[in-house]
């Protein structure tokens, strides 16, 4: 890698200060990772039409570039050229910074997450705990627009999803609390490496209530369908992003796209074993083969099949009622979860299973 | 060096937005520089290394407390002209409580900080320290008393809001769920199995 760099590139290098040097390699890495992740969502929206269109007898997007694929780019310029129109009664300031809100949590989420066995941006002690707090952040965007907006549409929108996202949010950590308790670590990167070894070492098996209820609420969390009564087209007209227009709302659909994406990678980190390889393990393979090996590869993998679940979700299940969704939250959920974490427990205290190696 | 003068940022940020809160005329942009002070308050704890402490305030005041309070802060119809008035009724007050905590920080910093030299910026932390298993260390062995303790008071703080707030009132329909799951289609419907016969007015 090295090599292809000019010398006197590595000379320049070389004569800033280290505290430069870090800063300049660390804004390169984010800017790197966040390209590809606002790219990937330009391509998981394509993603999305085609797995939709195909589930119900449709062919999806074929009409710009080859098999649609050029689609996603046109929509993005479409939306950019598009007025932005902002209500005259309206809080003109957090109209316009709301979208933003759901968007920065969405992306700053991917600084702790490890993408492969060397490279994460921020390995931090509390990473757990820090996507946890990004994710709860992230309600304000939906609440704000709502009530910026000043309509009765955007405000109900989201009111319901206010209510939602921190009954679900409740869920969601309490899961977590079985992973960092299988992990023995608040570090993601731990985490993976606690589930090295094949398949039957993921938290997978071990955890599996946790591993429902973890996905079901980021469904929940990211306002999809089943759990999308905060834009409710049928009853709501678009809940809270219903005057957003343009860029505006072009936010708002990359935050939403970011936010399936992110949690479709937390989801893979946190029980199918992060960046391990599904092979790791099978003496049949040859030794050095990268089918053995951790890498990139199968964290692309995992993801691509949880935003595949999401997509089928979405294809298969009609709306929820909203107090059937209260319901699933408080009382199925966090039940479940808090049962499991007793059972997690006492397994480690009895030396049963994954955990007996956990010291303490 | 650095460490300074990221802490003078946030820091000055911190005071500007805990003086918004107090100046902001709409409610709501109030709630908003209470978040951002809490935010603020947070990147403080992280430059001190305490970052359990950090992102649990993010986590439990940010991303659960402030959302409650918006969503009450939002429901209420407040009359903007209304409250903006009392400045001076309630300046007593807010004296003696400013007084009272200006004592208590001078108490904390001067007395007992007197002994200890400055040496610019927080103490460093040793090379592979966490700062989470240090809290839980100390909290699960020195004061797992006063932790349980706690503990007991906030679940008997919730059930008891939870018993405030349900009633149950009369003549109200409700879902049961399990029911619902457990009905089988011979409970619903009746196949009657008949011969296909003609209307006798058709022509």
């Amino acid at each position: 890698m090295k090599a292809l760099i000019p010398n006197f590139v590595l000379n320049i290098w070389d004569w800033f200060p280290p505290l430069t040097q870090y800063l300049i390699e660390t804004t390169f890495w984010i800017a790197v990772v966040m390209i590809t992740v606002i790219l990937s969502v330009a391509f998981t929206t394509y993603f999305e039409r085609k797995v939709i269109g195909y589930m119900q007898g449709r062919v999806g997007p074929n009409r710009v570039g080859p098999w649609g694929l050029l689609q996603p780019f046109a929509d993005v310029i479409k939306l950019l050229i598009k007025e932005v129109v902002v209500p005259e009664k309206s809080n003109r300031f957090l109209f316009v910074v709301a979208p933003l809100l759901t968007l920065i949590p969405a992306l700053a989420t991917w600084a702790v997450v490890p993408l492969s066995d060397t490279f994460v941006i921020a390995d931090i002690n509390a990473g757990l705990l820090y996507v946890l707090a990004l994710t709860s952040v992230g309600v304000y965007g939906v609440i704000l627009a709502g009530w910026a907006t000043n309509s009765k549409y955007a405000f109900l929108g989201a009111m319901r999803s206010a209510a939602q996202i921190v009954a679900y949010e409740i869920a969601m950590g309490f899961a977590l609390v079985g992973v960092l308790m299988a992990g023995g670590s608040l570090n993601l990167g731990d985490i993976t490496e606690a589930q090295a070894g094949g398949f039957s070492s993921w938290f997978l098996l071990p955890l599996m209530p946790l591993f429902f209820v973890y996905f079901i609420s980021g469904v929940a969390e990211t306002n999809r369908a089943p759990f999308d009564v905060a834009e409710g087209e049928s009853e709501i007209v678009a809940g809270f992003h219903v005057e957003y227009s343009g860029v505006a709302f072009a936010l708002f659909f990359l935050g939403e796209y970011a936010n399936i994406i992110l949690i479709s990678a937390l989801t893979s980190i946190f029980f199918l074993g992060g960046y391990n390889s599904f092979f790791e393990g099978w003496t049949f393979l040859a030794e050095d083969s990268f089918l053995r090996e951790p890498s990139l590869l199968w964290l692309i993998i995992k993801i691509c099949f949880f935003i595949y679940v999401f997509f089928w979700i979405r294809a298969t299940f009609p709306r929820y009622r909203y107090d059937q969704i209260m319901r699933l939250g408080w009382k199925v959920f966090i039940p479940v979860t808090i049962v499991w974490i007793v059972v997690e427990g006492v397994m480690a205290w009895m030396q049963v299973g994954p955990w007996s190696n956990l010291s303490g | 060096m650095f460490h300074t003068i990221l802490f003078y940022f946030f820091a000055t940020v911190l005071i500007g937005a805990a003086l918004g809160v107090i100046f902001a005329r709409n409610p709501v942009h109030a709630v908003m520089f209470l978040v951002l002070a809490f935010f603020q308050s947070a990147v403080l704890w992280l430059l001190a290394e305490a970052e359990f402490l950090a992102l649990v305030l993010v986590l439990v005041y940010v991303g659960a407390v402030m959302v409650l309070f918006l969503f009450v802060v939002m429901m209420l119809d407040i009359n903007v002209e209304r409250t903006t008035g009392g400045y001076a009724r309630y300046l007593p007050l807010g004296l003696i409580v400013a007084g009272l905590m200006i004592v208590e920080l001078v108490q904390i910093i001067w007395l007992r900080g007197s002994g200890e030299t400055l040496t610019g910026g927080f103490a460093a932390t040793p090379e592979g320290y966490s700062n989470t298993k240090a809290l839980g260390a100390i909290l699960y062995t020195e004061h797992v008393y006063a932790f349980e303790i706690a503990a007991v008071i906030l679940l008997l703080a919730i059930i008891a809001a939870i018993t405030l707030t349900m009633r149950k009132r009369p003549g109200l329909k409700q879902q049961d769920i399990s029911a619902q799951v457990a009905v089988r289609a011979k409970d619903r419907v009746r196949i009657v199995k008949m011969a296909s016969e003609k209307p006798e007015d058709e022509q």
